[in-house]
C-alpha cells in the first residue's frame, strides 16, 4: 500500500509545480517530478525485504535464487523509462532556451500569442 | 506472411535513421526514401485486409513472458488509417516542405512519429505500448515546435507539458496493472480481470487510463493543448495529428484496453456518452466563433473525435460499428481539410478567412476538394461523413437515448453552420484584390488531395464492401474480447 | 569559454582516459554483470562532458563535428535495427540466432553483446550531440540585448 501512496502524493507535487508555478524551468522540474515518482514507485513494486539483487552469479542454485532476489521486470521498465525521461527533458529545454530566445523572459504569464 | 507485422514497425524505423546519413549523399533522397517507405506500408496494410487475425513473438518468446504483435481486425483498421494518411502526407510534402529548411530531419521524425504509432496499434504488451505511445507522442512534440516561431514553440510546450503528464498518468497505471495482477501483456491481464473482477486498484488505473490516453485523443477536459498545437504544426502534420495520432495513440487505446481489456459495464458507458457529448457540444461551440483556417478545423476534430467517443459508449454492435466507421471518415475528411489550408497557405500566404475569398477562382482543384471535404463533414450525403452519423444517430434511437439522438441532429446542423461559413469565406464569394495572381498548388501537392477528396465520395457508397472487409472484423474485436485473449494465448 | 586552468586541464586528460576504458568495460561485460549498453554510453559522453568542461565546448567539438555526430548517432541506431532484421532472416524479429555460449564467459549471450556496443554508441553520440546543442545556445539573452553580466564568463 505505501508505495501507491507515496507515488500518489509525490505524483501531486509534480502536478501541483506544472499548474501552479509560473517560471518555465520550474515546470519542467514539475515535469521531472512527476517522472521520478513513477520511476520510484516501478522500483517498490519489485521490492522485496532481505531481498537479493536479481543478478546470477557463478554457482548459484536457481531455485533459492529465484525466491529469494527482487523483481527485475520493473527494474528493466524504470531503465526504458529514464531513457524516455531523458529524451524529453532534453526537447523541453531546448523549447524553454529557445522560448527564452524569442521573449527574453521564462515567466509564462508574458507568452501569450496564444489564444487559449 | 505473418513477417509483415515487425515490418510496419522496423520499417519506419530504419528510414528514420537512413534518411539523415543518406541525405549527405543526394539532396533528394529524404523525398524518395519518405514516400518509398509510407507507400510500402501503405501496401503491406492492405496486404492484411481480410486475413485471419494473426499473432507474431517477437524474438520467437510466447506470452506472457515475451512481446507480441498482435494484427486483428482492429489493428488492421487503424493501421491503413495511418499508412494512407501518411502516404498522402509525405506526398504532399515534397513541395510543401520546401520553404522549411533540414527535410531531412522532418522526415525523420515523421518516420519516427509513424514508427510509434504502429507499434501501438500492433503491441499486445501494455508496456510496449507505453514506450511506443512515447515515441510518437516525442516526434510529435518535436514537428509541432519544427517552424520555430514564438507561436509553435508555445504551442509545442504547452502540447508537450501536458503530453507528459498524460504519458506518466498512463505510466502509473501500467504500473499499478503490473503490481495488481503480475503481468504486462494485455490478453493474459484481461484474462485476470475477467477471472477476479474489478479491483479499487484496476479501477484507479483504469481511471489513469481513461485520463492519460482522452488528453491525447483529445477530449473535452483535457482538450487545451489541442487547438493549439495541431494549427502550429506544417500542414502535412496537422493533418497527421489531427487526422491519425488523436485517433491511434488516443481512441484506439481506450477502445481496446475499455472493451478488451477491462470489459465493458454500465459505468464506464456512462462516462464514455458524457465525455463524447461534452466534446461534440464545446468543440462545436468553440468552432464557430474562429476565423484562422486551421484553428477552425483543430476544434472541429474535438468535436468530431466526440461522435467517436459517443459511439463507442452506446456499446451497441451499431453504435461500435459507426463510432470505427466515422474514425475512418474522419481520417479521410480531416486529413483532406488540414492539407488544403496548407495548400491554401501556400498559394496565399495566410490562414485568416477573413482575408481569402472566391480562391475556386484562382485555386480550382484546391477549392473543390475543399468544398469535398466541409460537405463529407458537415454530413451531407451522399459523403462519407453522412452515412457514419447516421449509422451513430440509429444506434442512438435503438439504444433509447432519444435525447442524445436529438443533439447529435442539432450539432450536425451546427457543424454544417461553421462549415458553410468557411466555405462562404474561403472558397466562394469575391476575390480579394491582394490575392489576385494566387495560382493552383504545384501537382504533387494536387494527388493526395484528389485522392483523399475520391476516398470521401467513395467510402460511403463502397460501405457494402468495406463491412464485411474492414469494419466488420473491426467491430467484432471489441464486442467479442474472448477471441481476441484466446488468439494470443491460444485456447 | 576558453576552458580551464592548467591544473584541471592535466587532470582532466588523464582521468577521461579512465572514464572512455570503464565505460568500454561497462559496455562489453553488459550481459553478464549490472551494466549495457544504456549505462555505458552515458558514462561516455560524461567523459566527454568533462573535456568540454576543462578544455571549452570547442575541443571536443573539433574532434567529432556535429554532422559527423549525426551520422554515427543513425549508424548505431541502424546497427541495433539491423540485428533485429538479421533476426527475422532466421525466424523471428529480434530472435538471438547467434550460439549462446558458455554462460559468464565474455563471447557468449549471442547477440546481446553486439546489441550493447551499438546502443553504446548510439546513446553515447546522442547524448554528446544534445551536451553540445544545448551548449551553443550562446544567445542566452533577449534578442536584441547585450548578455547580462554575469552570464558572458559562461
Amino acid at each position: 500500500m505505501i508505495p501507491y501512496l507515496f507515488a500518489t502524493v509525490m505524483l501531486l507535487i509534480g502536478l501541483y509545480a506544472i499548474v501552479a508555478r509560473r517560471n518555465l524551468i520550474k515546470i519542467v522540474i514539475g515535469v521531472a517530478i512527476t517522472e521520478y515518482a513513477i520511476n520510484l514507485f516501478l522500483i517498490l513494486l519489485g521490492y522485496r525485504t532481505k531481498g537479493v539483487p536479481p543478478i546470477l552469479g557463478k554457482g548459484m542454485d536457481l531455485k533459492e535464487f529465484a525466491s529469494s532476489s527482487v523483481d527485475p521486470l520493473p527494474q528493466a521498465l524504470t531503465v526504458t523509462s529514464i531513457v524516455i525521461g531523458l529524451g524529453v527533458m532534453a526537447l523541453l529545454v531546448a523549447l524553454v532556451l529557445r522560448l527564452y530566445e524569442k521573449y527574453g523572459t521564462l515567466d509564462e504569464s508574458e507568452m501569450k500569442r496564444l489564444k487559449g | 506472411m505473418d513477417q509483415i507485422l515487425p515490418l510496419l514497425v522496423a520499417i519506419p524505423l530504419g528510414a528514420a535513421f537512413l534518411i539523415p546519413i543518406l541525405v549527405r549523399v543526394w539532396r533528394r533522397f529524404p523525398d524518395i526514401l519518405g514516400n518509398l517507405s509510407t507507400l510500402a506500408l501503405l501496401v503491406m496494410s492492405l496486404l492484411l485486409v481480410g486475413r485471419e487475425p494473426s499473432t507474431y513473438y517477437m524474438g520467437g518468446w510466447r506470452p506472457p513472458l515475451g512481446i507480441n504483435l498482435v494484427a486483428d481486425g482492429l489493428s488492421v483498421l487503424l493501421l491503413i488509417v495511418i499508412s494512407s494518411i501518411a502516404f498522402c502526407a509525405t506526398l504532399f510534402s515534397i513541395p510543401y516542405m520546401e520553404k522549411y529548411t533540414s527535410k531531412s530531419r522532418y522526415y525523420s521524425l515523421f518516420m519516427l512519429m509513424v514508427a510509434g504509432m504502429n507499434g501501438v496499434v500492433l503491441t499486445g504488451d501494455m508496456f510496449n505500448l507505453y514506450v511506443f505511445l512515447e515515441i510518437a507522442s516525442i516526434a510529435s512534440y518535436a514537428l509541432v515546435a519544427f517552424g520555430t516561431e514564438a507561436e509553435e514553440l508555445e504551442a509545442s510546450f504547452k502540447y508537450m507539458i501536458m503530453g507528459c503528464v498524460a504519458s506518466t498518468f498512463v505510466l502509473f497505471g501500467v504500473g499499478i496493472l503490473y503490481g495488481r495482477t503480475g503481468t504486462l501483456n494485455m490478453a493474459h491481464l484481461a484474462r485476470i480481470v475477467d477471472r477476479d473482477g474489478m479491483s479499487p486498484a484496476i479501477l484507479f488505473a483504469s481511471a489513469l487510463f481513461l485520463m492519460g490516453f482522452g488528453l491525447k485523443a483529445g477530449m473535452v477536459p483535457f482538450h487545451a493543448w489541442l487547438p493549439d498545437a495541431h494549427p502550429a504544426a506544417p500542414a502535412p502534420i496537422s493533418a497527421m495529428l489531427s487526422g491519425v495520432l488523436i485517433k491511434a495513440i488516443g481512441m484506439y487505446a481506450i477502445a481496446r484496453f475499455f472493451y478488451v481489456v477491462f470489459g465493458m459495464d454500465g459505468l464506464t458507458s456512462t462516462v464514455f456518452m458524457a465525455l463524447g457529448l461534452l466534446s461534440m457540444v464545446v468543440g462545436a461551440l468553440l468552432a464557430v466563433g474562429q476565423w484562422d483556417f486551421k484553428r477552425l478545423l483543430a476544434y472541429s476534430s474535438i468535436s468530431q473525435m466526440g461522435y467517436v467517443m459517443l459511439g463507442l459508449g452506446i456499446g451497441t454492435p451499431l453504435g461500435v460499428l459507426g463510432a470505427l466507421f466515422h474514425l475512418l471518415n474522419h481520417a479521410t475528411f480531416k486529413g483532406l481539410l488540414f492539407l488544403c489550408s496548407g495548400a491554401i497557405e501556400h498559394g496565399t500566404g495566410t490562414r485568416d478567412m477573413g482575408k481569402m475569398g472566391g480562391l475556386i477562382r484562382g485555386m480550382p482543384l484546391t477549392g473543390t476538394t475543399c468544398s469535398v471535404g466541409s460537405l463529407s463533414i458537415s454530413g451531407i450525403p451522399p459523403f462519407n461523413g453522412f452515412w457514419s452519423k447516421l449509422i451513430i444517430i440509429v444506434a442512438a434511437v435503438q439504444a433509447g437515448h432519444y435525447a442524445i439522438a436529438a443533439v447529435v441532429v442539432l450539432l450536425s446542423f451546427l457543424t454544417l453552420t461553421y462549415y458553410l461559413r468557411l466555405m462562404r469565406h474561403s472558397i466562394f464569394g469575391d476575390l480579394p484584390e491582394a490575392l489576385k495572381g494566387i495560382r493552383e498548388a504545384p501537382a504533387l501537392m494536387g494527388i493526395p488531395l484528389v485522392l483523399l477528396a475520391v476516398c470521401c465520395l467513395s467510402l460511403g457508397l463502397l460501405y457494402p464492401v468495406l463491412k464485411p472487409l474492414l469494419l466488420g472484423p473491426a467491430t467484432d474485436v471489441l464486442l467479442r474480447a474472448g477471441d481476441y485473449i484466446d488468439l494470443v494465448l491460444g485456447g | 569559454m576558453k576552458g580551464m586552468s592548467l591544473i584541471v586541464r592535466t587532470i582532466a586528460r588523464v582521468v577521461t582516459t579512465f572514464i572512455f576504458l570503464y565505460s568500454a568495460y561497462i559496455v562489453v561485460y553488459g550481459h553478464i554483470t549490472p551494466g549495457g549498453g544504456f549505462p555505458g554510453g552515458v558514462i561516455l559522453a560524461l567523459g566527454v562532458m568533462l573535456l568540454m568542461l576543462a578544455f571549452g565546448r570547442e575541443v571536443p567539438l573539433r574532434k567529432l563535428p556535429e554532422g559527423r555526430a549525426s551520422v554515427l548517432d543513425c549508424l548505431g541506431a541502424l546497427g541495433f535495427w539491423a540485428i533485429a532484421l538479421l533476426g527475422l532472416t532466421a525466424g523471428y524479429f529480434f530472435l538471438n540466432f547467434l550460439g549462446k555460449g558458455e554462460p559468464f564467459r565474455l563471447v557468449s549471450a549471442g547477440t546481446m553483446p553486439l546489441c550493447n556496443i551499438s546502443i553504446s554508441v548510439k546513446v553515447g553520440v546522442s547524448l554528446f550531440a544534445v551536451l553540445a546543442a544545448l551548449s551553443i545556445y550562446r544567445r542566452f539573452y533577449p534578442p536584441g540585448g547585450e548578455p547580462p553580466e554575469d552570464m558572458s564568463g559562461g
